[in-house]
Parts: C-alpha cells; structure tokens; sequence
C-alpha cells in the first residue's frame, strides 16, 4: 500500500510543521505533505493535487476551518477525504459542528503525539 | 492531560479564582507541545521582558491574555517546538510565541464552565521590544502568572473586562 499524502491547514507554519512531525512520530508514513494558510488555500491545494488526508485547524483568516469543511464538497477531488479537526476551539458547539459538516476526527490543542495517532490511525483503514 | 472536573470553575466565578486555571493550562501547553516542565519562579523578575505575544478574548469573556518573555526564551520555545537548534529558527519565533499564547487562551477558556462556547479568540499579535505602552479597556484586576521556563522568567497576564 502507498504511503499518505496528507493536506495540513493552518495559519501558523510552526504549527503546521508540528503537526506533520505528529502524524510521523504515530507511525504514518508520508509521502507527501501539502501545506495551506487557510480554507481557500486548501480548495486551491486540492483542486489540483490529490490527497488521502486533512488536518485543519479551525480559527484561521480568509477561511475558517468550519467553512473549509461546508466547500469541501465542491472539489470533486476530496470527496470522501477524512478530515480532522486540530483545534484550540473545544467547546461541544465547535465540535458537533465540525462533525456534523463531515469531518471524522477532533483533537484540542495542546496535544500529545498519541492523541493524533489515536484519532487518525483509525480514520485511515489500514492505510498508513 | 485534561482537566479534571474539579479543576473546572463555574464561569460566574470571581475572576481572581482563575489564576490556578491560568497556571494549569499554560503548564498544559508547555509540557505537551514544548516537552516543558515549567517551574515556580525564585524571586519577582526585574529585568523588562522583551516580547510579548497577545490574544483578545470576546463574547462572555472579553479582555487581553498576554504572554511576555526574552527573546532568547522565545528562540527557545520555537526551536523545541520546530525541534531544530535556536539559532536556527529566524522568523518563526513570532510566529511559535504567537501559537503559545494562542494555546494558553484556548485550554484557559475551555477550562472553565461554559466558556468555550460563548469566548472566541483574536489571532496572536506579537510585539518586539519594551518601549511602548498598553492600555487595556479592562474593569477588574488582572490575573497575573509568573513562572519559569528553562529557568527563564516569563510572565502570563489575563486583563479581563465585564
């Protein structure tokens, strides 16, 4: 099986750059990570490359997290895409609507590598 | 590491109460982003610390949260959270304070009752440097953490209007 091509948004690049060292620190194997600063950069991202996953923060200029996930559906694409949720935003409100707009997985941050080896491991079916 | 129940405090309580939850969640933050234990500080620092990070907090709880420390303390925190040496980092230290400060608001509010869904945040400012002032539109007494990190100072503020 192929390794993951995995799409990280958020508007902070230390950010984005802790988050792909957690997806390889839970064992998943990238082979190749695209990075994008907010929801439209992440529709320009993937209009043009495909990928298997999506880690997206929440709170972002331009294009929040929770919209990203409402256009998600018009980028032919990234359907079927799981994306999860990495976000400082924890309340039960942000977390049903994150849900219930597609996205398959949540982790508050601050978080432990562990928690984003449990929460994507899953999601990917073996695929990792 | 969560919060246990008892650690969360009604909303409806006395600000001055939050300062322990202030502590426990940039505690939070540094130990699982950074690897970092912080550490009660010896004495009240007296050297001006010379960068600050700022988030804003609106809705049912509106004010200032602020994180201020050396620079070198801030090169410090990027390089562990890049995991790259600290004169290596260059202009990602705004940008890994900015995200400190912004964690701290976030675990802070999702630690008390109720909070997080009616609190939103700013995105982070950060400013360099100690010549200037701050005045904040805030009512009530701010809460105030100072602790160490890597046995260097820094200083947690929450200015809280309403």
């Amino acid at each position: 099986m192929d390794g993951i091509r995995a799409l990280i948004i958020d508007d902070s690049s230390v950010m984005r750059k802790i988050v792909e060292r957690s997806l390889r620190q839970a064992g998943i194997d990238l082979t190749q990570v695209l990075e994008a600063g907010n929801g439209v950069e992440a529709l320009a991202v993937l209009t043009k490359s495909p990928v298997d996953l999506i880690l997206c923060d929440i709170n972002m200029p331009v294009m929040d997290g929770l919209e990203f996930i409402k256009q998600l559906s018009t980028v032919e694409r990234a359907t079927g895409v799981p994306v999860v949720m990495i976000t400082t935003e924890g309340s039960e409100s942000h977390v049903v609507q994150a849900l219930s707009s597609g996205a398959r997985g949540y982790i508050r941050k601050p978080f432990t590598p562990d928690q984003v080896k449990e929460h994507v491991i899953p999601i990917l079916g073996g695929k990792s | 590491m969560r919060s246990s129940v008892n650690e969360v405090l009604d909303a409806r309580g006395r600000h001055e109460d939050w300062a322990p939850l202030l502590e426990l969640a940039s505690r939070e933050v540094f130990e699982l982003m950074l690897g970092s234990q912080l550490t009660l500080p010896a004495t009240e620092e007296e050297a001006p610390l010379d960068i600050t990070s700022m988030v804003g907090l609106a809705g049912q709880l509106c004010g200032l949260l602020s994180l201020r420390c050396h620079g070198k303390s801030a090169a410090l925190m990027a390089s562990k959270m890049l995991g790259i040496e600290p004169d290596k980092v260059g202009p990602d230290i705004s940008d890994a304070l900015g995200e400190v400060c912004n964690m701290i608001a976030g675990n802070f509010k999702n630690k008390i009752s109720g909070m997080g869904e009616g609190c939103m945040l700013s995105v982070p400012t950060v400013i360099t440097g100690t010549d200037y002032s701050l005045t904040s539109q805030a009512d009530s007494p701010g809460l105030e953490v100072r602790l160490r990190f890597e046995g260097m100072p820094i200083l947690i503020s929450l200015q809280i209007r309403g």
